[in-house]
């Protein structure tokens, strides 16, 4: 009985896994597709690659995306690790906590147009400037769940060494506390990374006529013209952020655990 | 100044000193952009639309009027009930792959949940963009179910709620797995032994045993799904092609096509308030969970 339990089980995990990759397996594969159109294949070819590459507006978006991920990622990094200490260390309340979390948890266009009602309200312009804001928002509470995970493995004693030894409480964090924790912050300014560059729906409405960024061209491109060149852009963002992601999860723990990233799992 | 007063004081700056310099930064970041947003979205559903668009401040109840319009009720009862559907069928699906990585061996879990996680964090609009591609009358499904004669005809897989429902389930599935499997490892393999030593079959053991006991974490996992396909807009946006609409296709349209932003406002408020009914049900949840654990009576 226990036995064929487990066998389905084993069924539905592998149907599980071929659910969720097989669309991205085919997106990848029709990338390399030399037919024009999405379904068909006609044969290998790295056409839609060359054309993505001589397309000026999406390198264009792409620049921006760069541009607004790296000011979020290092503004999240120094917001978070703070937060992450600071929510470890003098805080006990878990409705502190909660609230934190709410801009994750809410469904993002209520975030996105509260946000842009605000600006609106403020008459600050709309461009890459409300972008950088409004993803730090969110993404500063996923580097503080990140760091937190690693922090939870830092014996405090050494701090207290260190302490005794004379350090000051800003040469004890940067030379004890930092270097414990580095990892974690380096998984969560990757991880920021990642979820900045692909956020769309708050760039979306907070982005202004004038400041498009990578995923508003990618969604305009799914939208108004269907051309294989998507394919190829689909594939690039699936590996890059697969890999960024793998990487960012391996830091987070001390080998041989993982963390999920989102302060639950593992 | 008494003696007694100063080291009491030095206590308790060396506790406020960290706390504001830690927490400062961040929390104010979380209070004007974020909390102070929010209220002004709730400010602007009292006011009215201007003629060319955005807000003019003549307080009005019109907006809370109009949303009690058929039509209005209908869009949000749609999106309920696709965002209830997509959470239940990622339930069936998440709870057997949370168990089987938690019967995993230690080797394994670690590995399998990074799998299960990884196409959450990418792109949501590249995944959603896939199914166009796969559910397409010309797409892989078609091509493959009459190739291997089951169909004569493509079936309409895209552009209706099927494809919808479908497109949010893919999107938060991961989101699903990842409580439920957490909860599983903290239950651990000791209560559903014990029931089986007292002669339990497997399926009263998992209805009566481990699925009490793992409530809050498929509570959760309903909550990670259920809350953002609620308010989604990609998703019907590209996958009902206009003709499955969701709350978040009506904000989006009042808030960039018909530049209604107090009645866009209102249309959010009420995804603010499900979302606050569906986390008061997660709170009585864990309470009532808590009170079983503890041998209280429930």
């Amino acid at each position: 009985m226990a036995v064929r339990r487990s066998r389905s089980l084993r069924v539905h995990m592998g149907l599980l896994f071929a659910f969720l990759y097989l669309p991205i397996a085919v997106l990848v594969f029709l990338s390399f597709n030399s037919s024009g159109l999405p379904t068909v294949w006609e044969g290998f070819s790295l056409q839609w690659y060359r054309d993505l590459v001589g397309d000026e507006e999406l390198l264009a978006a792409i620049k921006n995306s760069l541009i607004v991920a790296g000011f979020v990622t290092a503004i999240s990094v120094v917001l978070g690790t703070l937060l992450a200490l600071g929510l470890q260390r003098t805080v006990r309340s878990r409705v502190l906590d909660s609230a934190l979390f709410l801009p994750a948890v809410i469904p993002d266009i209520v975030l996105a147009i509260g946000l842009l009602s605000f600006f609106n309200l403020l008459r600050f312009t709309l461009g890459l400037q409300t972008i950088v804001i409004a993803h730090v928002v969110f993404d500063m509470i996923f580097v503080a769940a990140i760091v937190r995970t690693r922090l939870g493995y830092f014996d405090r004693r050494i701090e207290e060494a260190a302490a005794d030894l004379g350090a000051n409480p800003v040469t004890t964090f940067l030379l004890v506390t930092l270097p414990a924790i580095l990892p974690g912050v380096i998984a969560g300014a990757l991880v920021a990374f990642t979820l900045s560059i692909d956020e769309f729906v708050i760039a979306f409405f907070n982005s202004g006529p004038t400041s498009i960024t990578f995923p508003i061209k990618v969604y305009s491109m799914i939208r108004f013209g269907v051309t294989p060149v998507i394919n190829a852009v689909a594939a690039i963002v699936m590996v890059v952020s697969l890999l960024t992601i793998v990487v960012a999860l391996r830091l987070t723990r001390p080998k041989g655990e993982v963390s999920t990233g989102l302060g639950v799992g593992a | 100044m008494s003696t007694a007063a100063a080291p009491a004081r030095r206590a308790r700056g060396r506790v406020w000193g960290p706390r504001v310099v830690l927490l400062g930064p961040g929390t104010a970041w979380w209070l004007v952009f974020f909390l102070v947003p929010v209220g002004v979205l709730i400010a602007y559903s009292f006011f009215s639309r201007g003629p060319y668009g955005g807000v003019i401040y003549e307080p009005t109840l019109k907006n809370y009027v109009r949303a009690l319009d058929p039509l209005y009720i209908g869009v949000l009862w749609t999106s309920v009930r696709i965002a209830s559907i997509a959470t239940a069928v990622a339930l069936v699906l998440a709870f057997p792959a949370a168990l089987f990585i938690a019967r995993a061996s230690s080797r394994w879990r670690v590995p399998l949940l990074v799998l299960v996680i990884l196409p959450f964090w990418t792109s949501f609009l590249i995944r959603t963009y896939a199914w166009m591609v796969l559910l397409n009358p010309a797409g892989l499904i078609n091509r493959v179910l009459m190739g291997i004669g089951v169909i004569d005809e493509p079936l309409p897989l895209l552009y209706n709620e099927f494809a919808v429902t479908l497109g949010l389930v893919y999107a938060y599935l991961p989101l699903m797995v990842l409580p439920i499997y957490a909860s599983l490892e903290r239950l651990g393999p000791q209560a559903s032994e014990a029931a089986a030593d007292l002669y339990a079959t497997p399926a009263q053991t998992l209805w009566r045993v481990t699925v009490p006991l793992t409530l809050p974490g498929i509570v959760a996992g309903c909550i990670f799904v259920f809350v953002p396909s609620l308010g989604n807009f990609i998703v019907p946006d590209l996958l009902g092609g206009g003709q499955t609409v969701m709350i978040g296709n009506v904000i989006q349209q009042q808030f960039l096509t018909a530049r209604d932003w107090p009645f866009g406002a209102v249309l959010a408020m009420s995804v603010i308030v499900l979302m606050f009914v569906v986390l008061a049900v997660q709170a009585q949840v864990l309470r009532r969970t808590q009170e079983v654990e503890h041998g209280r009576p429930a």
